[in-house]
């Protein structure tokens, strides 16, 4: 009985039917590659052109233009070089101390309670320092040379770098650990086997921002006692008002910032690929 | 190699969870527990394994395991826990390494549970290509591989649907049937249970105490679905439950 219903619906029924209104997609961010591209040259083009009609005066921004000009000078004398090597070794060297101390430290506070009760307390209090206002202790610790900077860059990078292992630390999950002691892992191998990999997603995530934080003080850093540097080279010119040269600067800042976030973009590739 | 535990009781705080629980786990035989969710049968589960310490009584294993046994009391989970960044023969060889078995003794060992498991074809796959029943086939294989003397199965199937649960039974019941293993087998699932189960322990709501022990002569490779004698045996597990069950579901958490 029900199947005749079922098949011939009343004739009322049917004079009232209408298409089901669509109300669900949205919320799903997809994948569009020619948008970042596109905004990009559209502020540049918008730059170019009020900067050459005149209606955006040259004290307000220096014409995109001049700023290219600039950059190919600072290479056809080799002037950028000179400035990007001190720049490059001081990143290399202070993010590559800061980070793989904030990782040992992060790991062990995850691991073990007492290093977490009497680190934390202490890692809180010294994030939110300005550490540009330590450079000049850090000058008189280390010297004016290399070594204040690599201890600048490397305190910047080092609390939260502390802060994103010890959380990715504690998100791993703990059924794989037990998992682990009920094999009879060893201490050893659970940490190396489990735990670190466990935690390899948020300490990489981690890095992202502290690499950027590395990027900002490297500006700081070369304030004092810094002949060549990208940094000293964007004091320099902001303090002549030398726009053209200053952009320059930022600009080559803004290549290396796009540059760490695509090498670390390929190194989770590599080692997250087991994520779904 | 048996389990014996004696007087087990455990709380939490002042929270009673089992009360006197003495049970006895004999040598190549299926023990399965059922209980009311709340009950502590996985606890239970894991006093067995040494994972947690009860309160009171204590747990003792009767005789020593086999020589070529690793690991003497091993779990199969019900999440699996299968590391996801190894792939299935780096899931097997983890719990290998540890004793020192690497390189072409490790091959064949892992070559060996594979085919017992029938996941020959995919042990280059990781965890995330695998489909949920093929998941715990990896932990049955990875178990398998520390050749145990008992296992401990904390609801392996419920995390299944049921047409994979039916196979994964099968695979069970033939790989007991070719090498009888000691296990203690805890879930929800009475068909599961009366499937699997030489002897059915019924477990009573919070705080856990045995309420009857079942034991099924048939053995287990002529059970079948919809066996006669299997749901009879069921309708009387059930009967025994509801009434917990039910009141267990009615009860307040406040843990």
């Amino acid at each position: 009985m029900s199947d005749t219903t079922l098949s011939h619906p009343p004739a009322a029924a049917r004079t009232e039917a209408r298409t089901v209104s669509f109300r669900g997609g949205g919320f799903a961010p997809e994948r569009k590659r020619w948008v970042g591209g596109v905004v990009f040259v559209l502020l540049i083009a918008i730059a170019e052109w009020g900067t050459r009609a005149g209606w955006i005066s040259a004290l307000t921004l220096p014409k995109p233009s001049d700023v290219l000009q600039t950059l190919i000078d600072l290479h056809q004398s080799g002037l950028l070089y000179k400035h990007l090597s001190p720049s490059l070794s001081r990143l290399v060297v202070g993010a590559a101390l800061g980070a793989s101390f904030g990782i040992g430290v992060g790991v062990l506070i995850g691991l073990f309670s007492y290093v977490r009760a009497g680190l934390v307390p202490l890692v809180a209090a010294i994030f939110p320092i300005p550490k540009i206002a330590l450079l000049p202790l850090f000058v008189i610790w280390f010297g004016i040379d290399e070594g204040s900077k690599y201890a600048l860059i490397a305190f910047g990078t080092f609390t939260p770098t502390v802060v994103a292992t010890y959380g990715a630390v504690d998100n791993v999950d703990r059924s794989l650990i037990r998992m682990g002691q009920s094999f009879g892992l060893s201490w050893l191998s659970i940490v190396r086997k489990i735990v670190l990999p466990g935690a390899m997603p948020g300490i990489l995530s981690g890095l992202r921002i502290s690499l950027a934080i590395a990027i900002i003080l490297l500006v700081a850093a070369e304030m004092l006692g810094a002949e060549y540097g990208i940094g000293a080279y964007i004091l320099e010119a902001g303090a002549l008002y030398d726009l053209e040269r200053l952009f320059a600067g930022v600009l080559i800042l803004s290549v290396l910032g796009v540059v760490v976030s695509t090498v670390i973009g390929l190194v989770e590739r590599h080692l997250l690929d087991w994520r779904s | 190699m048996d389990i014996r535990l004696e007087n087990v009781s455990h709380s939490y705080d002042s929270f009673e969870v089992m009360r006197d629980i003495s049970l006895e786990i004999p040598h190549g035989r299926i023990v399965c527990i059922v209980g009311p969710s709340g009950c502590g049968k996985s606890t239970l589960l894991r006093f067995i394994g040494g994972l947690e310490r009860p309160k009171q009584g204590r747990v003792l294993q009767v005789g020593t395991p086999p020589a070529d046994c690793l690991n003497p009391l091993t779990y199969i989970f019900q999440d699996f826990a299968l590391l996801p960044w190894r792939s299935v023969a780096g899931n097997i060889s983890l719990v290998l390494e540890d004793h020192g078995i690497k390189g072409a003794a490790a091959k064949e060992i892992i070559d060996d549970v594979l085919a017992r498991t029938k996941l020959t074809d995919f042990a280059k796959a990781l965890p995330k290509q695998l489909s949920g029943g093929m998941k715990q086939r990896v932990a049955i294989a990875r178990a398998l591989a520390v050749n145990p003397a008992v296992m401990l199965m904390d609801e392996p199937l419920s995390a299944l649907d049921s047409q994979t649960r039916e196979l994964l039974m099968d695979d069970l019941v033939s790989l007991w049937t070719r090498t009888p293993f000691t296990a203690v087998y805890v879930t929800h699932n009475l068909a599961e249970a009366v499937r699997l189960g030489h002897s059915i322990v019924v477990l009573s709501r919070r705080p856990g105490q045995i309420r009857e022990i079942v034991h099924l002569d048939t053995p287990l490779a002529e059970r079948q679905f919809g066996d006669p004698e299997l749901d009879r045996q069921q309708r009387h597990l059930w009967q025994l439950m509801r009434d917990e069950a039910r009141a267990a579901d009615a009860e307040l958490l406040d843990v």
